[in-house]
């Protein structure tokens, strides 16, 4: 085995990876809340007024970072879903499934947010566009995957089923992220670019970039947050599942 | 104190959007919390029930 096997068999060990999740959320939790207050500071009170949308732009410090998190949070459950299908480790399908329920809430908010910073801007709340369009399909892809997750008794083979669909909704991906230049909509255009200048002030874009940085902790939290009950669901069996069940005392982790 | 609220008469739109995303956040930190005990106190339930089947077995 080489080098990348071993570790993944490690640290894709049930025990190992419940006792690592374990020591990583509180730090991961803390460094998220103490990252998005300080944008939330940055974003509400010391970035200024924007020139064109005055204060109302200041929607973008949550709706922005959100969107970009349901992209990620697509991404990591399809690759891990990918995984899962094809080299069948418990961990990733664990991880996959993990990833739905906190996607699905990034994308709640997303639209939320939208259509609060649509009403005063466009004059509407909702409208039929690419991007809206195709973020309420990814929203619908999350509840579908969490829905066929919970619909099949066998978790391991409604892991797969659940993965697979998953692989499949990986086409509305990119047409979310490009949907504002394929099509002519309402939507803005990208602020904030990987390649070329952001067209954004500095003031302005590192409230931003910290709250996506933040949203980016808290999803890892988050993720691991669920997986460590479901690889003890899934280990009920095992002797290490029953020490740490009976180890701990009722309400408390 | 009163311009902060206003947001220059965007105040209701801004203030209601960061307050979702904090409530849905919470809700999102608190939801894993519950399962967790609640699959911890499944857990010893199964576990009682398994060691007092195999005390009465003779």
């Amino acid at each position: 085995m080489n080098t990348l096997t071993l570790w993944f068999h490690k640290f894709g060990s049930p025990p190992i990876f419940h006792r690592l999740a374990g020591l990583l959320m509180p730090w991961l939790y803390g460094l998220a809340v103490l990252g998005g207050l300080l944008a939330m500071y940055g974003g509400l009170f010391v970035a200024p007024a924007d020139y064109q949308q005055s204060d109302a732009y200041r929607i973008i410090f949550v709706h922005v970072p959100c969107a970009w998190m349901s992209l990620f949070a697509y991404v990591f459950m399809a690759v891990n879903a990918f995984i899962a299908l094809v080299w069948r480790i418990k961990i990733s399908e664990v991880l996959a499934m993990a990833s739905a329920p906190i996607g699905a809430i990034f994308t709640a908010i997303t639209l939320a947010t939208g259509s609060i910073w649509g009403k005063p801007m466009w004059g509407t709340w909702w409208t039929w566009d690419a991007r809206l369009t195709s973020e309420l399909v990814l929203l619908f892809l999350f509840l579908g995957v969490i829905g066929l997750y919970n619909a099949i008794e066998d978790r391991r083979q409604a892991a797969r089923a659940a993965g697979f669909l998953a692989l499949v909704g990986i086409v509305n991906v990119p047409i979310v992220h490009f949907s504002v230049s394929w099509w002519n909509t309402l939507h803005q255009g990208s602020t904030v670019r990987l390649l070329g200048p952001s067209r954004i002030d500095s003031s302005m874009l590192w409230p931003l970039l910290l709250m996506a940085l933040a949203a980016h902790l808290w999803f890892f939290a988050s993720v691991l947050a669920r997986a460590r009950s479901s690889t003890l669901e899934l280990e009920a069996g095992k002797d290490w599942a029953r020490e740490i069940a009976m180890k701990t005392g009722a309400g408390h982790e | 104190m009163n311009e902060i609220f206003a947001m220059g008469g965007y105040g209701a739109y801004v203030w209601s959007s960061f307050a979702i995303f904090v409530f849905a956040l919470l809700i999102d930190y608190v939801a894993p919390r519950l399962r967790y005990r609640k699959t911890i106190a499944h857990l010893q339930g199964r576990y009682r029930r398994q060691k007092n089947r195999q005390e009465k077995a003779p």
